[in-house]
């Protein structure tokens, strides 16, 4: 969209939309990089002028202040660029991006990183439930706890999580990674597909078809590397977890061979 | 969707009407359609009856101002003959009235008899508890109940998307466990077993004022803390009791609780110091009223949490 156009949203739940927005403006530019205070502006706001920043002004260094844990910020970001959030966010934020390094200093609320399809995130504090659904690629850093079902339907890359997790971890998960250092709630990759689950503390039960499989070189050379890149010291001794592949998705009918069984 | 929140000073008072605005407003994209408040004053000696004879979206015929006036005359008498002295009632709507009485009778009986008055519903009674609902968001309830100034030690909030049942007062949160005193809940989520504890709980000789299963809860908790239970002691068996997926808050004269079901179906966001602790179905929520950054977390599943006072 060009610079000074607004957009023309029909739909008004209630006076909660807002039907016309201009991109702000009202980034401090130096060189390649800019900083913005998120604190007066509404979400649309932030995310025009991040992405005027990144795409229009071609800015690959931007760091936003004050996002005051407000929603769906930072999503289907698709450059290469540096993102620092200085704050917390809500719900949905980073959704569906691809390529950009996002730095959170604060916690994340639920359904963060949601479909997110490479990059790297880290966040300094805690996370909500949810976070990385239908995760695709990349690695997404949690230095503090995670809530419930989070790296659910996780299709790829890997989530390292510097404390705890909930319940439901893996919920459904289909292939990539989850590292934990602390315990896990009841359920752990209930329903998984595929994919492993590494954790060093506790696990307070296990889902329907996960077990626990043998921990391998190659699973402490990967550990060794996440840990070298984001910071986290010495790892741990780390249990694995993975599919047992009992569930009737995994017999040898096909779909239809299935429909005349049943 | 719904949102939910609360805050207690766990050491002195404030502008507990104000900071529930903001918060509540703050979620009012969670549910437009009513808002609703527990305040708690510091306790007196009296009791506060806050109560309503009909609806917001009730009918205006020609006679509904007289009606009104003819039962809110019949209330005060009625309070007269059961043997309680009023101090002063005022209406803060030409439906919703607050009553300031002096009363050591039975709740039940009072409230019963209150009741039986046509349109009257006792939306609270309590030493310390009042509470507020309304139709709208949450600056026009409070405008309308002139809140902002209700200075007081802790308070609960709920905005309400309505997805079972109508968008009335009735329907609104929170809801006073009748008849216990200072006793009230807000909910978000939805209980599975609700009409098996609403018969049950019928058969014990309680009423409910609406179809929401929200109301429940508060009764239920009530009639566990009656029985002898403490309020953490009550939300921990209503985790085994009750089905379905919720987060809910509730207060006492003294205490503030939360409890998250089995699945952590619903949000809830945390921030905690000695001095306060505030919580709300979205961090944003908090932030309406704290202007500085702060550490929040989520409580886990199954998890319940007491403060006190």
């Amino acid at each position: 969209m060009a610079e000074g156009s607004s957009q023309r949203v029909t739909y008004d739940a209630r006076g909660l939309s807002e039907p016309t927005v201009e991109i702000p403006r009202v980034s401090q530019i130096d060189g390649k990089s800019a900083v913005f205070d998120a604190g007066p502006l509404t979400t649309r706001q932030i995310n025009r002028e991040l992405r005027w920043l990144v795409y229009e002004r071609g800015i690959h260094d931007v760091t936003i202040t004050n996002p005051g844990a407000k929603h769906s910020l930072g999503v289907a970001i698709l450059a290469r660029c540096t993102i620092t959030f200085a704050g917390s966010l809500g719900y949905f934020g980073c959704g569906l991006i691809d390529g950009p390094e996002i730095h959170i200093t604060g916690r994340v609320g639920w359904s963060f990183g949601e479909n997110m399809m490479s990059g790297v995130v880290v966040i300094d504090k805690n996370a909500g439930s949810l976070t990385g659904a239908a995760f695709r690629g990349g690695d997404l850093v949690v230095r503090g706890d995670v809530g419930a079902r989070t790296g659910i339907d996780q299709k790829g890359g890997t989530i390292l999580v510097g404390g705890n997790g909930g319940m439901n971890i893996g919920f459904m998960m289909q292939r990539g990674r989850q590292i934990y250092c602390g315990n896990v709630g009841p359920g752990l990759g209930d329903s998984m597909y595929d994919g492993s689950i590494y954790v060093a503390g506790s696990v307070k039960s296990l889902g329907i078809d996960c077990v626990e499989t043998e921990f391998t070189s190659a699973d402490q050379e990967l550990i060794d590397r996440k840990f070298s890149i984001y910071g986290f010291g010495t790892p741990p001794m780390f249990r694995k977890f993975g599919c047992g592949k009992q569930l009737w998705n995994y017999d040898n009918l096909e779909p239809s061979e299935r429909k005349l069984v049943l | 969707m719904c949102g939910i929140a609360g805050v207690i000073h766990r050491d002195g008072d404030a502008d507990i009407g104000d900071e529930m605005t903001r918060m509540l407003q703050a979620m009012k994209h969670r549910g437009p359609d009513s808002t609703g408040y527990a305040l708690y004053a510091p306790p007196t000696d009296g009791i506060v009856i806050r109560f309503k004879l009909a609806d917001a979206n009730d009918e205006r015929d020609f006679e509904f101002g007289e009606r009104l006036e003819r039962h809110r005359n019949e209330v005060e008498s009625r309070l007269g003959k059961i043997g309680a002295t009023v101090e002063r009632m005022e209406g803060d709507t030409e439906y919703a009235f607050r009553a300031r009485v002096r009363y050591s009778g039975d709740l039940k009986a009072l409230a019963d008899y209150l009741e039986d008055v046509p349109g009257c519903e006792v939306l609270s009674i309590g030493t310390s508890l009042e509470i507020v609902k309304d139709i709208g968001d949450a600056e026009t309830v409070a405008g309308m109940y002139h809140l902002g100034g209700f200075r007081g030690t802790h308070a609960i909030g709920h905005v309400r998307m309505a997805t079972e049942s109508d968008v009335d007062i009735s329907g609104a949160h929170p809801y006073w466990a009748y008849p216990f005193s200072d006793v009230a809940v807000v909910h978000n989520g939805q209980l599975t077993n609700y009409f098996h504890w609403k018969r049950r709980l019928e058969r014990s000789g309680h009423r409910f004022q609406s179809e929401c299963d929200s109301e429940i809860i508060a009764v239920y908790l009530a009639e566990k803390m009656v029985g002898g239970a403490s309020l953490e002691d009550a939300m921990h068996q209503s985790l085994d009791d009750l089905d379905g997926v919720f987060t809910y808050v509730a207060v006492t004269a003294d205490s503030l609780g939360v409890a998250k079901d089995e699945m952590a179906a619903k949000p809830l966001v945390l921030f905690e110091t000695d001095e306060l602790v505030v919580l709300a179905s979205e961090e944003m929520a908090i932030r309406a009223i704290i202007d500085h950054e702060i550490d929040t977390y989520d409580p886990y599943e199954g998890q319940v949490l007491v403060w006190s006072r």
